[in-house]
């Protein structure tokens, strides 16, 4: 009885003995590992590239103008829409909706604006090159802000004349409503658009170069929406420092052992890299349709579009020489891995950015985790994914893992609501 | 026997039986990653890999070698590469044709980017815009160059970290 006993008790302190040292055994990161850390770390961020298409880009001026149009519904078919409408400052530029609405729905899910400036393509399927191109694709979307390029005008002309002039010089007069009506552009609507083809080429470029000036301005001000540090971030700062205390106070132990899973098995880092867990190429994930829509191939059409786009980096409207246009020199334009690619998306705040992907197909992190684990047949072209062979738990490691990538913006509340006048 | 010893000998086959009876029990939370490192997500890529920026052309018909701007090549980021040519001998190559390609070779992806030769820099000196690596890993950089009706093959390696 006596040895039962010890022998049950030695056990036991030797069980103890083992799991203790487990688990005070600190976390340890490979220098790869930590080089791959500090590559996702916020303090990785450079400052914003320069957009050398938009001469405006910097301006306070041009952003302050740009600020004021983000927010205001008159540039629309039905007073109603503006950039703010599916960019909402309080949702992180996003909407929290499946499909975006604007005066109809589109076929897509919001992209958030933050950080947008440091991509070189727009929209899921990178049909833009800049973020002035970008802004003004919604403007005269049928779907979206639904107006057209002499209505614009013809609203900066009569409420932004001052504001305007002072960033792009004269405003060239717009009142012989024979020459400028008050609703033409190259839109779907026939009425619109046979306006826009009666009237003359010089006509239509002085309207065009005030709805390309309207696009420089709001992108002035989107560049200065910037994302801000994290709990993840907070870990990786004090991991640099080695200060092991603060790094425990950062992340959880789940969620340590949920980035160690992103940065290695879980293969997440590969196209979610860099400071704002994206590298901006496209990739086919093969996400299913959405319900009611046709399957969508992506990066496909994008890559035609944005190479025919009169807006994009080459155009008469840019002001990049052809040098400040090396994306879209040396573009990939044909090729089986375009169909159905799209651009994966920042991680930064995911939590709060549900639905999931470009068409909102998922609701929660954890079905798009369940996806990346167990990948299916793509619609269209062939998914980049293999199967993970993860756990339930180490999926809901993943998952607080993300949860960790929230952080406030970095951008000043004043450009975060419509501007005081 | 001693009766310690046979305690001790009990002692430690029991602790061994349950501390393997906790690794399968907990493994899903482990992970395997603890078993083996090959487990541990990508294969790193093969050692032998020849890593030179500075190489024979596959038929050694030229010496070719590559040089980034900036010195180490950006992740998400388009930039140029100068590369240089000459022959096996030393002699600059000049007028060569040179197409690029690429690509990560456990991924079975190309390049993101179509880049192409731009300038004739002279003395064997090439321009290379559309640079483009957007992964981390083991990339292949490949260029066919043609001079004087004579065609070469080189596969530089790279890591990107």
């Amino acid at each position: 009885m006596k040895r039962v006993l010890w022998i049950l008790g030695g056990t036991i302190l030797i069980a103890a003995a083992i799991a203790l040292w487990t688990a005070s055994r600190p976390v340890s990161w490979s220098e790869q590992e930590i080089a791959a850390l500090r590559s996702l770390w916020i303090g990785s961020l450079p400052p914003l590239p320069p957009d050398p298409s938009n001469a405006y880009a910097d301006n306070p001026q041009a952003a302050a103008f740009g600020q004021a149009l983000f927010f205001d519904t008159r540039f629309s078919a039905n007073g109603k829409v503006a950039c703010a409408t599916c960019h909402l400052p309080d949702k992180l530029f996003n909407d929290g909706l499946p499909l975006a609405q604007g005066v109809g729905t589109t076929t897509r899910r919001t992209m958030t604006i933050i950080g947008a400036a440091y991509s070189p393509w727009l929209f899921w399927d990178g049909r833009k090159d800049s973020l002035w191109a970008q802004a003004l694709g919604p403007m005269e979307s049928p779907v979206e802000h639904g107006g057209t390029r002499t209505q614009y005008a013809h609203l900066i002309d009569e409420q932004y004349r001052a504001q305007y002039e002072a960033v792009f010089g004269d405003l060239p007069d717009l009142s012989d409503q024979t020459r400028f009506p008050r609703a033409a552009g190259p839109v779907d609507d026939p009425e619109a658009r046979a306006a826009w083809e009666a009237m003359t080429l010089a006509d239509r470029e002085i309207a065009t170069r005030i709805y390309v000036n309207m696009g420089k301005a709001i992108a002035a001000y989107e560049r200065l929406i910037a994302p801000g540090p994290s709990r993840f971030d907070q870990y990786v700062a004090a991991l640099l420092e080695n200060d092991r205390e603060a790094m425990q106070s950062a992340l959880t132990k789940d969620e340590v052992a949920g980035l160690r899973l992103f940065i290695g098995r879980a293969d997440c880092i590969k196209c979610h890299n860099g400071p704002l867990f994206t590298n901006n190429e496209f990739h086919n994930t093969g996400v299913p349709a959405a319900d009611g829509l046709p399957a969508d191939d992506g990066r496909a059409s994008g890559v035609d579009q944005v190479i025919q786009d009169e807006f994009n980096c080459l155009s008469q409207w840019s002001d990049a020489g052809e040098t400040g246009c090396a994306d879209l020199r040396f573009v990939v334009s044909t090729g089986e891995q375009l169909a159905g690619a799209f651009k994966p998306p920042t991680l930064r705040n995911v939590a709060e950015s549900a639905p999931y992907m470009h068409a909102g197909q998922f609701s929660t992190l954890a079905e798009v985790l369940q996806h990346y684990n167990h990948p299916p047949f793509a619609p269209l072209g062939r998914s980049e994914l293999e199967p993970l062979g993860l756990t339930a738990a180490e999926l809901a490691q993943l998952e607080s893992f993300l949860r960790a990538l929230s952080g406030p913006l970095n951008t000043p509340a004043e450009l975060l609501a419509s501007p005081q006048p | 026997m001693k009766k310690q010893t046979v305690t001790v000998i009990a002692t430690s086959v029991i602790t061994v039986l349950v501390v393997l009876a906790a690794i399968i029990i907990f493994l899903p939370t482990l992970g395997p990653r603890y078993l083996h490192p090959l487990m541990m997500g990508d294969q790193p890529a093969p050692t032998s890999l020849d890593m030179s920026n500075s190489r024979l052309s596959d038929n050694g018909l030229y010496r070719v070698s590559w040089a980034s701007d900036p010195s180490s090549p950006p992740l998400n980021q388009i930039h140029a590469w100068t590369i240089h040519i000459e022959t096996a001998e030393g002699q600059p190559v000049a007028g060569a044709e040179v197409s690029v390609s690429g690509g990560m070779p456990q991924h079975g992806h190309g390049l993101p980017t179509n880049p192409q030769v731009t300038q004739d820099l002279g003395n064997g000196d090439y321009l290379v815009e559309g640079m483009k690596f957007q992964m981390p890993g083991w990339w292949e950089v490949r260029f066919d160059i043609t001079a004087a009706g004579q065609n070469d093959t080189i596969i530089f390696n790279l890591t990107l970290k």
